[in-house]
């Protein structure tokens, strides 16, 4: 049986342990609040463009922009994966990885390859370690990530679409449903489905000014950046909330851990005592 | 009563303005723009610079955008702002910088993706996790 002494040090240890883990859950608690702001403000953006969008589907039945068109024949696809920079969330990575695999082992069975941009250094870790094809990067958005920093990545898949190396683009994150729940997702960005611009019964057009299509090439590229945003948005949303219940797991265990570790104290304490007396009482009863 | 236009500023990242307004004065890309009630629908790009929005009552609300896209329907004006500043070559040279990350990440990549790899270390990471979640519950 463990010393008194030993098994206070390891009671002491579990409690700085149940500090930072009951710190952290804190913490992730009120950036979520935040993230979860910052998800829904960044909604209006995407809704007045969809329905700009829409409008134009329908308006202009002549232009038709490569966005909207469907290939025919897809021999390579382009997935942008959204991951957290930090750890300690629970399975949140892990569950998003494994929706990718599997979307990548679909692919690979139709003899579609893949071309990856990684958001977020735990997907670049993932990926670099087995061998995926990167084709561009960006890390350490923070807790507050600005469209900036995701234009390039972004525009490195778009230029591949538009020069028809791939056919299609995918995102994978994790969407925010509520704090229990996350669901990871794939989903299709290009070519931009029918529901995702749908279309209005109008008979009018816009004036464009300077042309019609370099004003709809920029809006589509916007639309899309939106679109990404929106993602990376709801999986920092995500990642605290799973870092949140993970860390207040953890605390809970942190408890559990040293009530029994003080059961245990106390026993070996008492033990101790019982055997002092006994020896005093028979070293009495011998003189 | 006098005519209104119900005017919205949205960037990607957050709802900047929404409100009624008198009229809009805004820098279009071909020249500074006055947008009133009833105007013929437009969709143009903007360049940066402030957007002045005359209020019913009086009083002017300024809001600076640094560029973006401008959509008009006679009853309603949509900015939709950038929040970054935009230029082709800034663009481009954002992708490069994004692309040249990838390549250095990738100096040392073995050869294909290496799919029994990936799921044997997500097989770990879930066994983990499996295991953390029976130790919570026998508890």
């Amino acid at each position: 049986m463990p010393s008194g002494k030993e098994i206070r040090t390891k009671i002491k240890s579990v409690e700085n342990t149940r500090k930072i883990t009951k710190a952290m859950e804190m913490v992730a608690a009120s950036k979520m609040r935040k993230a979860q702001d910052r998800m829904l403000k960044a909604r209006p953006y995407g809704e007045k463009i969809r329905r700009v969008a829409a409008h134009l589907s329908h308006a202009l039945s002549e232009y038709r922009h490569p966005f909207l068109e469907k290939r025919d024949q897809i021999k390579k696809v382009g997935i942008i994966l959204v991951t957290s920079d930090k750890g300690l969330c629970g399975g949140l990575n892990t569950n998003v990885l494994r929706q990718l695999v599997n979307k990548m082992r679909e692919l690979e069975g139709r003899n579609v390859k893949v071309q990856l941009t990684a958001i977020g250094s735990k997907g670049l870790a993932f990926l670099q370690r087995n061998g995926a094809d990167l084709v561009s990067e960006v890390t350490g958005l923070g807790d507050n990530p600005h469209i900036d920093s995701l234009i390039g990545p972004i525009k490195v898949q778009i230029d591949a679409f538009n020069a028809g190396e791939i056919d299609e683009l995918h995102v994978a994150y994790t969407r925010f449903v509520n704090t229990m729940r996350q669901e990871p997702v794939v989903e299709q960005l290009l070519p931009l489905s029918g529901d995702a611009v749908g279309s209005a019964k109008t008979s009018w057009d816009y004036v464009y000014e300077p042309d019609a299509k370099s004003v709809i090439d920029d809006l589509l590229v916007r639309y899309l950046e939106a679109l990404v945003y929106q993602s990376v948005a709801e999986n920092i949303a995500s990642e605290q909330s799973a870092r949140m219940v993970a860390m207040k797991a953890a605390s809970d265990n942190a408890k559990n851990v040293i009530e029994e570790l003080k059961l245990v104290y106390n026993k070996t304490r008492q033990a101790a005592i019982t055997k002092e007396l006994s020896e005093i009482v028979s070293g009495a009863a011998a003189v | 009563m006098a005519l209104r236009i119900h005017v919205d500023v949205v960037s990607a990242e957050e709802k900047i303005f929404s409100g009624e307004a008198d009229h809009v004065v805004l820098p279009g890309e071909s020249g500074e723009l006055g947008i009133w009630p009833r105007h013929t629908p437009l969709l143009t790009r903007i360049r940066p610079g402030a957007v002045r929005i005359k209020l019913p009552e009086g009083g002017e609300e300024f809001v600076y955008v640094s560029g973006g896209m401008l959509e008009v329907q006679p009853t309603m004006v949509t900015v939709l702002a950038d929040t970054a500043i935009r230029a082709h070559d800034l663009d481009e040279a954002r992708a490069v910088q994004a692309k040249k990350a990838a390549e250095e990440t990738l100096q040392n990549r073995s050869a294909d993706m290496d799919y029994a790899k990936a799921e044997a270390e997500l097989a770990d990471a879930v066994g983990q996790l499996a295991a953390i979640k029976k130790l919570r519950i026998r508890q």
